[in-house]
């Protein structure tokens, strides 16, 4: 298994902690002026999503971990598991809820997302940055409204839940920002 | 700045002084990496390698031997494997050597020189003095003198830093206490005031004298603002075979650890044996004052080229 030394380390960087894979977030160098040089690292967890601080002696090394970001085509979800597809391999993933996580409420057949791959299991899904949804439920809107003013709620066929300008109507196209979960615009 | 301390070693009738950069022997402090070059020609036409000084200290200290009186210097040092915030392989040292002064009467004018530059760019509070023990008590609650490395380790601990799984494993405070050091205590040094650590562990004196007693104190110190280290000082030991044991000792601790071994500097031992006056010395990171001056957090704010971009 290849490792790397604390000189390795950089922000990105995938290793073992603690028997899961996590992403080196930052890593400093502290030295007394006259001692040990120490390695002070915050690495997340890439099963938590937590952020852990470890010190190590400068030179010491971790294993790498096994993992990839790969682009993915979202096929199905059978209930429990979220089929993705490799475009170029065309090999098959399934991702468990933990994986998926939020990230469900924005995930529509054919879109492309970024799977994280650990030993070739789903880690976790990043959507894409924008996702066009139908509305399937919303008041009623109010003609002569422009985008201006406090907007209503809107479910879209996915599951997902945004707030939406007055004039937005059942049934229509949006285009929003999975990141902030927002309405961007009519598509 | 570098007009303000020339102006401010000319008033005290301080020497500046050039030593060389490049030398046949290197410091066998485990803790400091030379790098190597290699001259071929005249004096060695098949060649010798020549190590980048970590510091100018052992050739001042010649020029003191031999009478120069005190004496300054700025110029560039280089210490392998040192990269980061704080730290970039190549770095400006500003290093001094006054004769007839001890620690404290050092320390004093370090400040005074610190606070000078400064003035402009920092308000600084009143400066505080802190021995390494009391810095231990105040901020780890244990006596670094006393303490072992259980003790240490629960400290740790107790202040969630995750230490190394090997250092759990053995028994050497030294390492302990560096990790403490650099880990809890030096981040609350030196806010927003000058704080001098003194009175170091006897392991730790370097190339400090050691004040015989219950424990043996090395009168060395140390100088920090806002968290960053930015001198380290000296009552210059001046006995030329206590010197040779201890570099023997280093040569030691860098074959355990697997370093590579360095001549010892013979022209040094030579000069002490012939006789250093009384003197204390102190070296600071020239890059790291401005650094604070400029309100900066990070070395590469500062140096034009950094490692990364050299």
């Amino acid at each position: 298994m290849a490792t790397y030394s604390t000189n390795d380390f950089k922000a990105g960087l995938k290793v073992m902690i603690d028997n899961s894979p996590g992403a080196v977030v930052e890593n400093e160098f502290v030295k007394p002026g006259k001692g040990q040089a120490f390695n002070r690292v915050k690495i997340r967890n890439l099963k938590t999503g937590r952020i852990i601080e470890r010190t190590f002696k400068s030179g010491d090394t971790l294993e790498a971990a096994d993992v990839v970001d790969v682009e993915m085509q979202f096929l199905y979800n059978d209930g429990e598991f979220f089929h993705f597809m490799n475009p170029v391999t065309y090999e098959q993933f399934g991702a468990d809820k933990t994986a998926v996580g939020d990230t469900a409420k924005w995930l529509k057949e054919q879109d492309v997302c970024i799977i994280t791959l650990w030993n070739g299991i789903p880690l976790s899904v990043e959507p894409p940055h924008t996702v066009i949804l139908k509305i399937v439920e919303t008041d009623p809107g109010l003609k002569g409204d422009t985008s201006g003013g406090g907007g209503k709620p809107a479910t879209l066929e996915t599951g997902a839940v945004v707030r939406v300008p007055l004039f937005i109507q059942n049934g229509e196209l949006i285009k929003c920002n999975t990141r902030t979960g927002e309405y961007i615009s009519r598509a | 700045m570098l007009t303000g301390i020339r102006a401010f070693f000319s008033e005290r009738g301080v020497l500046e002084v050039e030593t060389p950069y490049l030398s046949a022997a290197a410091t066998p402090d485990p803790a400091l990496l030379s790098f190597t070059t290699r001259y071929t020609g005249p004096l060695f036409p098949q060649g010798q390698t020549l190590y980048l000084h970590t510091s100018p200290e052992f050739p001042m200290k010649r020029l003191l031997a031999a009478g120069s009186g005190s004496i300054y210097q700025i110029c560039k040092v280089f210490r392998d494997g040192e990269a980061g915030r704080t730290h970039n392989p190549e770095f400006t040292l500003l290093e001094w050597y006054r004769t007839g002064l001890d620690a404290a009467q050092l320390m004093a004018e370090v400040e005074s020189l610190v606070r000078q530059m400064l003035d402009e760019h920092v308000t600084l509070a009143a400066s505080e003095k802190l021995t390494y023990r009391e810095a231990f008590q105040r901020h780890a609650n244990l006596d670094p003198h006393t303490a072992t490395a259980e003790d240490f380790a629960q400290a740790a601990r107790a202040h969630e830093i995750h230490a190394p799984p090997a250092m759990l494993t053995h028994h050497d405070v030294a390492i302990w206490r560096d990790l403490l050091l650099t880990h809890l205590i030096e981040p609350r040094l030196g806010q927003g005031r000058l704080t001098f650590l003194y009175d170091y562990p006897a392991s730790q004196a370097s190339l400090a004298r050691v004040r015989p007693g219950t424990p043996p104190l090395a009168e060395r110190f140390e100088l920090y603002l806002n968290g960053t280290e930015l001198a380290n000082g000296f009552h210059e030991l001046a006995d030329a075979s206590e010197q040779r044991t201890r570099f023997e000792r280093q040569l030691h601790a860098r074959s355990t650890e697997h370093l590579p071994s360095v001549p010892l500097d013979e022209n040094l031992l030579a000069a002490l044996a012939s006789g250093l006056p009384d003197c204390s010395g102190v070296a600071l990171g020239f890059d790291r004052l401005t650094m604070l001056a400029a309100g900066a957090k990070s070395l590469g704010e500062v140096i034009a080229f950094p490692l990364d971009r050299a």
